[in-house]
């Protein structure tokens, strides 16, 4: 097996920190033992290593492309076109009462 | 010494449209629980958003209302965030290319306290984005459970952010209510503070005038004036205490409790602070085109302060007066309707709407579109004030007649006799009498006790049975008087 | 039967000379049979596609049978299908019973063809090896140690053992095309936009895209027929006119040249360091038969190919991280059993629901998006986007097509990549560009390399230039029998 290892550029690597990678599971909602994160940090330094090579590229002037079309939003009529299937929707829900989906207390 | 209060709003207006901001959804108040939750505002997997036309017309009409740029091209983002009322785990927003960009609106500032005059005040508006409003827990919904109706999930919102620019609780409430007046006037939001059609943020905080901006409290969901003027009482009182007493203001999103008149800090939303926006890639970027801002303009009523700067300059009116008929549209309505029966009479127009219909109204805790007296009667009346058929205590009783038992205002003159005596011969032997039989008071006022003519003119008006024209009755008597 | 093509069934079908009925069941009989080694279906249904199949029977007698009428297809489980489990490969969604169907299922359904199955995939469409799937790894009918490529590694298992008359795929940075090439089958992922994304569950809404993968290029063409069009759900569905994939399919400019006059652009990249030397000979030898059938050759430049793999790493899970937070375990899916309060709840929810390489990708994608860094990743991977997409314009300008390799190696074998993911990605190179630019892009068996295993050629097309790949496809496929190949013991 061949070994790709030319994009892997040594000068913009990086490499994350054990808080870095808790941050992210915290704002991404992933429970993750210590063990797990010394993982994630692992492999994710690994990957942002892939992606630094792209910092080196001069964009100046580059208008960024978020859709390969460009083209404007379609509008929608302001017509009601939907009703009520609650029953069918909630058939798959983990825990409903009383119409209401139920979740753990929130504090606000 | 002094402390310099800075205020800054942010107002989550509910637009007034048939279905969501993405999907044909109904927004109807008070349904069922889930019953207007449709695949999209579920957010069920694979599902996706197609903006509402409605939604983006609304905001238009709020940008050509507020003198507001009305950007050309504006994008949808994502705000990231777990919340159970957030089944997306983000809200479709606006964030660096809102709808609307900079305008204004021109308020009238009635101060809280003491007795300041009135005083006109420009508030910059920052500018106004289109988003989703989220779904509503319900607290308590099972035993140590929280319940989630998704209903008003995705019901297009657009977020009206001002400058920092009021420095007092009274300038945040005008300014809240002149944009609670301007959206309803527009038609875009039914301004229903109840029901959360209209909410308010606030942001406080205080500094040493020429200091820098201190550090901003948020106080987040007031959905009444009322609440609006205490939390900003407290908050400032709260922030001035704080530092007086050698802490510091931390930057904190904070609560409003009614109940006890306090401010303070939410626990939830821990994570506020990194949304991690980005372009929605399942939206494009939204057009508006110069034709279609016409189009719209096209749609839109005259409207507030343009009004009341035609009652000041056209009508003689005063800015409170203009100002106040013009504090929603069914008032201007009201007000031009009863206008247009005494067209020279614009004050005591004014007046009368001011003064005995609001008072009634309050009275029974009615609104103007449920007085039981109509523009037109009401017009009926002052027209016979105007031609001098009635006095304006006899005006008073044929409204009050008018207000419980209905009918038109010259049947009830009619039937009450209310017809003032303005033929002249009249008057004078009225007049005369009441000095005949007044001789000696005649001789007092001549000899120098002026203070006597009220006497003389109450006398004489009970000798007419309260029907002489007062003002031609006053002419008669200072002629007769003077010998 | 099996080896007939689409517009075979369909004939046969119409002429009565089998019944929608007696074909599912005999691919329903053949799934019993040889699915427990492939696990290339997630579900199966007997009972629905028989009666799916009845439908189509009573609409052939009755003389509306459409094209695809009464033919089975596999349906790739990230599509909604009303009724259908729907697990998109993730025990997030072991227990999701669609309520709705996607705008693709429609398609099929109101084309009167049979729903024979979900076929499996990696989870939420993360991975080029089918080895993420909760539900078990696919393996490649030519060898059964090997991965079937991915995301839409079931379904091109499932076609290549002849589990389908064809299926359906998705293709967000190569998942059609790499696992055709891998199987030895056709694939072809349209121009962003032409099908619609509505109910086929997002993994980067701005690269996603729906395609027909199946034996040969007519088949393709027939599907694309139905699966194409406006629909006003998906704000990127393109509004365009509703065309015949295959209107060019048998268009030849001359007896001995078909494609006279067309001009194929080789990239330079596509044949750099990292192809391996099987693969190139598999593919070099293709592009020489495509001279003999007339067409011209065209050194090109994609000078900015390698800077898809960083790019694509960041905007992908930047869009997978925003789309897979709706999995929190309030109104379906999965929900921890046991929690301490609503963080807890999400948090292990999540954990458990999600597979390691969804996670892995859901952190990188919040770590580019976050404070501070999204100038640095985000906006600056959308910006060199537009370099690569750029590159394309300019090469269109000297070229009809583009083609090279889909995949720089053959199968490798299951579990070879499975704990590197840096590999993982670097594989899918000669693909992502294409997503990233939006154009349509399609795989077509070219040879066999080491081991015997398929080499899948690439053809890159400009946009909504698919009828004009399907007609130089075909004239491939007319001149070669490199698609009629099938593997043993199946």
């Amino acid at each position: 097996m061949i070994t790709y290892r030319p994009y892997l550029n040594k000068e913009f690597a990086m490499s994350l920190s054990t808080s870095d990678v808790e941050k992210v599971a915290r704002l991404a909602r992933l429970a993750m033992t210590p063990t797990e994160i010394e993982v994630a940090r692992s492999q994710l330094s690994g990957i942002f290593g892939l992606i630094a090579e792209m910092q080196a590229v001069d964009t100046g002037g580059v208008t960024p492309m978020s859709h390969s079309q460009d083209l404007a939003q379609r509008l929608r009529a302001d017509v009601v076109s939907e009703s009520n299937q609650r029953e069918a929707f909630q058939a798959i829900a983990p825990q409903v009462e009383g119409g209401l989906y139920l979740v753990p207390q929130v504090i606000e | 010494m002094t402390w310099e209060i800075v205020i800054g709003l942010e107002v989550h207006t509910q637009l007034s449209t048939n279905t969501k901001i993405f999907s044909g959804a109904s927004t109807a108040f008070g349904a069922e629980p889930n019953t207007q939750a449709d695949a999209v505002s579920l957010a069920l997997p694979g599902v996706l958003p197609v903006l509402n036309k409605g939604a983006v017309e609304r905001a238009i009409k709020f940008g050509l209302a507020t003198g507001s740029h009305i950007a050309a091209h504006s994008v949808f983002a994502r705000k990231n965030y777990f919340y159970p009322d957030l089944p997306k785990g983000y809200q479709i927003s606006q964030m660096d290319l809102p709808v609307v960009g900079r305008g204004s609106l021109t308020i009238l500032v009635e101060p809280l306290s003491g007795n300041a005059k009135p005083y006109e005040k420009t508030v910059r508006i920052t500018r106004a984005h289109l988003e989703e409003d989220a779904g509503k827990s319900v607290h308590g919904a099972a035993q140590g459970m929280t319940g989630v109706d998704l209903n008003r999930a995705g019901t297009p919102l657009l977020e009206i952010v001002s400058e920092p620019d009021m420095c007092s609780a009274a300038e945040a409430v005008a300014y809240a209510k002149a944009l609670h007046t301007l959206v309803r006037w527009i038609g875009i939001c039914d301004g229903n503070m109840q029901e959360g059609s209209f909410r308010c943020d606030v942001n406080v905080s205080v500094r040493k005038p020429g200091a820098p901006l201190g550090t901003r409290r948020e106080i987040k969901n007031l959905n009444s004036f009322k609440f609006m003027q205490q939390a900003i009482d407290y908050e400032v009182q709260w922030q001035i205490d704080t530092i007086e007493n050698g802490g510091k203001v931390q930057q904190a999103t904070i609560l409003f409790n009614p109940d006890t008149g306090e401010t303070r800090a939410m626990r939830s939303k821990e994570d506020a602070h990194d949304y991690r926006y980005f372009p929605d890639p399942d939206l494009l970027p939204l057009e508006i085109s110069p034709e279609w801002i016409e189009q719209v303009r096209a749609t839109l009523p005259e409207l507030p302060h343009t009004k009341q700067a035609r009652y000041v300059n056209e009508l003689g009116l005063s800015a409170y007066d203009a100002s106040m008929l013009t504090s929603s549209r069914e008032m201007a309505d009201f007000f031009e309707t009863v206008l247009a029966a005494v067209p020279n009479d614009a004050k005591m127009c004014a007046n009368w709407i001011m003064g005995e219909v609001n008072a009634q109204l309050n009275r029974d805790g009615l609104d103007m579109s449920q007085s039981p007296i109509t523009a037109q009667q009401l017009g009926g009346i002052l027209k016979r004030i105007a031609d001098n058929t009635i006095s304006n205590s006899g005006a008073k009783e044929v409204f009050r007649t008018m207000w419980t038992e209905g009918g038109d205002a010259d049947a009830i003159i009619e039937a009450k006799g209310l017809k003032q005596v303005s033929d002249s011969g009249a008057i004078e032997a009225i007049v005369d009498s009441v000095m005949a039989a007044n001789a000696e008071k005649v001789a007092e006022y001549r000899s120098g006790k002026d203070k006597l003519f009220g006497f003389f003119v109450g006398a004489a008006m009970k000798a007419s049975q309260g029907k002489a024209n007062p003002a031609q009755l006053n002419e008669v008597l200072k002629q007769k008087l003077a010998g | 039967m099996i080896e007939s093509s689409l517009s075979q069934m369909g004939a046969a079908l119409r002429a009565k000379k089998i019944s929608s009925v007696e074909l599912t069941q005999l691919y329903l009989d053949r799934i019993a049979q040889q699915n427990p080694q492939l696990n290339a279906y997630i579900t199966v249904r007997p009972e629905a596609s028989i009666a799916q199949a009845r439908a189509a029977d009573a609409r052939i007698a009755a003389g509306t049978a459409e094209a695809l009428t009464g033919i089975p297809f596999g349906q790739k489980d990230i599509f909604c299908a009303k009724d259908w489990l729907t697990t998109c490969g993730s025990k997030m969604l072991h227990n999701f019973v669609s309520p709705y169907d996607a705008h693709v299922i429609s398609q099929f359904n109101n084309a009167g063809a049979v729903n024979l199955g979900k076929t499996n995939m990696d989870e939420f469409a993360m991975g080029s090896s089918n080895e993420t799937s909760h539900y078990g790894i696919v393996k490649n009918p030519w060898d059964k140690a090997r991965v079937p490529g991915g995301s839409s590694g079931g379904t091109a298992s499932a076609i290549a053992a002849r589990l389908c008359a064809a299926a359906t795929g998705t293709d967000t940075g190569g998942s059609i095309r790499q696992p055709a090439s891998l199987c030895g089958i056709s694939g072809l992922k349209p121009t962003y936009g032409v099908v619609s994304r509505y109910g086929m569950i997002a993994f980067a809404s701005s690269l996603d895209q729906a395609g027909p993968m199946g034996r040969n290029a007519e088949d393709l063409a027939l599907m694309l027929n139905t699966m194409a069009g406006f629909d006003e759900r998906d704000s990127t569905s393109l509004q365009r006119n509703k065309e015949d994939y295959a209107r060019e399919i048998n268009k030849q400019v001359g007896a001995d040249k078909p494609l006279h006059g067309l001009r194929i652009g080789i990239p330079k990249e596509f044949f750099a360091e990292g192809l391996d030397i099987d693969v190139e000979h598999a593919v070099q030898a293709a592009i020489a038969e495509y001279q003999k059938l007339g067409a011209t050759l065209v050194n090109i430049s994609l000078p900015n190919t390698r800077l898809s793999i960083p790019v694509y790493y960041v905007l992908a899970p930047a869009e997978a991280s925003s789309n897979l937070s709706r999995f929190d375990g309030v109104r379906y899916g999965y929900r921890a059993p046991e929690y301490s309060d609503l963080t807890d709840m999400y948090q292990k929810s999540r954990a458990q629901g999600f597979g390691a390489e969804v996670k892995r990708r859901i952190m990188i994608g919040t770590y580019v998006l976050s404070h501070g860094y999204y100038d640095a990743y985000y906006l600056q991977a959308q910006k060199i986007r537009r370099l690569i997409a750029q590159d394309f314009v300019e090469a269109y300008k000297h070229c009809d097509v583009i083609m090279g390799p889909t995949s720089p190696s053959t199968a490798f074998k299951l579990g070879e990549k499975g704990d590197d993911p840096v590999q993982m990605y670097l594989s899918d190179i000669y693909t992502i560009a294409v997503n990233l630019a939006g154009l349509p892009g399609m795989s077509i068996p070219c040879g066999f390399g080491a081991n015997n295993m398929p080499v899948g050629l690439q053809i890159i097309g400009n946009y909504f230039d698919e009828a004009r790949m399907l007609n130089v496809a075909h004239q491939y496929q007319l001149a070669t029998d490199w698609h009629s190949r099938a593997p043993q013991g199946i």
